[in-house]
């Protein structure tokens, strides 16, 4: 196992991934740094574009060069970077200890293969089981994510599936090799509500039984205050906030964070209570404008500001912030 | 029949013919997108209709607009049935009705400029001339939040909840009562979100509009709305006050649809019993016999495979509590 003395199963470090596109580079992730500890539920959060998903992506380096590539950093599994190892090194990683699940189960499983096929082929790849064996894995798999009539359904093709269902593929194929980590990237974005609470439900489940540690990528900040216990929160390719669940939720000191919490519509809140939006969108990652990326849209941002990139700081024990005023802004809340 | 509806929906029907294969037709399936819902909206106020996809809210508003013809059931505007209209006097009604889209990538015209698109419901309509159109469509887009001088800019020169303003701008262009959104903020960020269902709230409230408020996301819905019909499976299968639907759900599955919306708030999320409803919403070709909510329910009894529940009121405080459930009202 991969559980080193300070609990943290993976480490990223300073990770930055740019896409080089006709129009300039796009800094879609630009010196993130986080660590993953064992048996937690690390959420990332931010929206459309803020670098959640690449993140994720280069974790397993599954981002396509050209035009993508990851310039800098080290992303520490096993005390090995996987950043330095070969394609081949790699393989035996991606899939096996660290797997993923994608966002869009319509499109992430292959439509001419039968499903039994698809959760088999990592089976004997990985644990080089016999065909017979892996079908009896992928039998057990399909029951493990509660999927009726595992047997037969292994001969069935993802078209005969709902979306849920699909998901509840994904994920057997996700977990076939008992991952020390699985990264959920949007997992039930595309799907109902009742269907999103099902699948979330199972990935939790399945979190204790396979002992694994969950990274999970998500828009949804309901679904981040029930499932995280350490939340990232990215902005335009940069964590702006890291720490705790309550800390995030209760205690956020980023404003980008406090405008996020104040700009969402709560089922416990009702038709009187006025949202307050962020003003204005978020900028194009191709000029970016210089110094903090979020104050353009800031209520507190000064000058100083525009000088330099905010460096994500521990301002209080646990509780790491991106923002030059972020202890004069807390002063005038009268938060210290 | 009260009078203050503006707007009264009254067993309306959409069914669509599917036919399979062209050469050997295997006998043609129906699916009952709409299935006999009936729900009125009052002047003024702000109806919201949730539900999960293939639930029918969207065809709905098609229907009511008239974009698609309906099956059966009538449409009550101002006293008169939108379905009896000829073509000529709908397009004239279409005026007071307008509709904001739910993709604001896919429902602006990226060849024509968001002068021409917001003056373009004006040309339709013959109002005012060139110049007094343009005068109209500056004035739009500062009601709007949108910089007057950007007249001539192309869509794809604004951001998302940009190009919604510029949506809902073209829909008060010929100043309609009522404003059917279907899933007008589904495609945003939520930090856009919040500006651009601010911006529905302060329209609401000085234009005097009636919203049809349509969506997925019942913490949105719930938000916005006076009063909410949830639907399933082409039923309307409760409709009430929308704190009281939050507060007191009477139909399983809006118990079970409200228990799946996780809250941002993680020591509530912690406290909280959750009813996570099993198995996918049935197919509407073949939908479920009885309630159709059945094979989902965790309170299912036999009368619930055979007989239908009626839409009934279960109020005691006077005010509209509806619930289609053979239970409602004793399920704890």
């Amino acid at each position: 196992m991969s559980v080193d003395t300070n609990n943290k199963v993976l480490e990223v470090k300073n990770l930055k991934t740019y896409f080089f596109t006709d129009e300039g580079i796009v800094k879609a992730v630009d010196g993130v740094s986080f660590d993953l500890k064992f048996g937690e539920t690390l959420g990332i959060v931010g929206e459309t574009g803020s670098g959640k998903s690449v993140t994720a992506l280069s974790i397993l380096r599954l981002i396509q060069q050209p035009p993508g590539k990851i310039v800098d950093g080290e992303i520490i599994f096993d005390s090995k970077d996987l950043l330095k190892l070969n394609n081949n090194e790699l393989r035996s990683y991606r899939g096996n200890k660290i797997s993923m699940i994608f966002q869009d189960p319509m499109t992430s499983l292959n439509p001419v293969y039968t499903i039994g096929n698809q959760i088999m082929e990592s089976l004997i790849l990985h644990q080089k089981l016999d065909k017979k064996s892996a079908q009896k894995e992928a039998i057990k798999l399909l029951e493990m994510v509660g999927i009726a009539e595992a047997e037969r359904r292994l001969s069935s093709y993802p078209h005969e599936f709902s979306g849920g269902m699909r998901q509840r593929v994904m994920i057997a194929m996700a977990i076939a090799n008992q991952p020390d980590i699985l990264i959920a990237d949007e997992p039930t974005t595309a799907l109902d509500v009742t269907i999103q609470a099902q699948i979330l439900e199972l990935i939790e489940e399945l979190k204790y039984k396979t002992n694994s540690s969950i990274i999970l990528i998500t828009h949804d900040l309901g679904v981040v205050a029930k499932y995280a216990k350490r939340v990232m929160v990215m902005y335009a390719g940069r964590a702006v906030e890291y720490s705790t669940v309550d800390n995030i939720y209760y205690r956020a000191m980023h404003p980008y964070t406090m405008g996020l919490m104040n700009s969402i519509t709560r089922l416990d809140k009702s038709k009187k209570s006025r949202l307050k939006p962020i003003e204005g969108s978020p900028p194009s990652l191709i000029d970016l404008p210089g110094g903090c990326t979020f104050k353009d849209r800031c209520v507190y941002s000064r000058e100083e500001c525009g000088r330099g990139i905010p460096p994500l700081v521990e301002v209080e024990d646990g509780h790491f912030v991106a923002c030059f005023r972020v202890k004069e802004i807390l002063k005038e809340l009268g938060r210290t | 029949m009260n009078s203050n509806n503006l707007l009264e929906i009254k067993n309306l029907k959409k069914y669509f013919n599917l036919r399979s294969g062209l050469l050997f037709q295997r006998g043609s399936e129906i699916v009952k997108a709409v299935n006999d819902i009936s729900f009125n909206i009052k002047e003024g106020e702000t109806f919201g209709l949730v539900g999960e996809s293939g639930c029918g809210k969207s065809t709905t508003v098609r229907v009511i607009l008239r974009l698609t013809p309906p099956t059966g059931g009538s449409a009550i505007y101002n006293g008169e049935n939108l379905f009896d209209l000829s073509s000529q006097e709908m397009f004239r009604r279409r005026r007071e009705m307008q509709i904001i889209f739910q993709d604001p990538y896919a429902s602006l015209s990226p060849r024509m400029t968001i002068g021409d698109i917001i003056s373009e419901p004006l040309e339709i309509h013959e109002i005012g001339d060139k110049k007094s159109r343009m005068k109209r469509v500056k004035e739009l887009l500062d009601t709007v939040g949108l910089n007057p001088e950007h007249i001539n800019r192309y869509p794809h020169e604004f951001s998302g909840g940009q190009r919604q303003r510029v949506g809902v701008a073209r829909a008060l262009a010929l100043t309609p009562k009522l404003l059917l959104c279907d899933e007008p903020v589904s495609a945003l960020d939520v930090s856009v979100q919040a500006q651009i269902l601010n911006l529905l709230a302060d329209l609401q409230k000085e234009f005097n509009l009636t919203y049809l408020f349509i969506a997925h996301d019942l913490s949105v819905v719930k938000h916005v709305s006076d009063r909410i019909g949830v639907m399933y499976l082409g039923k309307i299968v409760e409709v009430a006050d929308s704190v009281e639907l939050y507060e007191k759900p009477l139909h399983p599955y809006t118990m079970g649809l409200l228990s799946a919306i996780p809250i941002p708030d993680p020591e509530m999320e912690r406290k909280r019993k959750r009813m996570v409803l099993k198995g996918d919403v049935p197919s509407p070709i073949n939908p479920p016999s009885g309630c159709s909510f059945h094979p989902r329910c965790p309170y299912a009894q036999d009368i619930c495979k055979e007989k239908e529940p009626p839409l009934i009121n279960y109020s005691k405080n006077g005010r509209e509590h509806l619930a289609a459930c053979h239970f409602a009202g004793k399920l704890d």
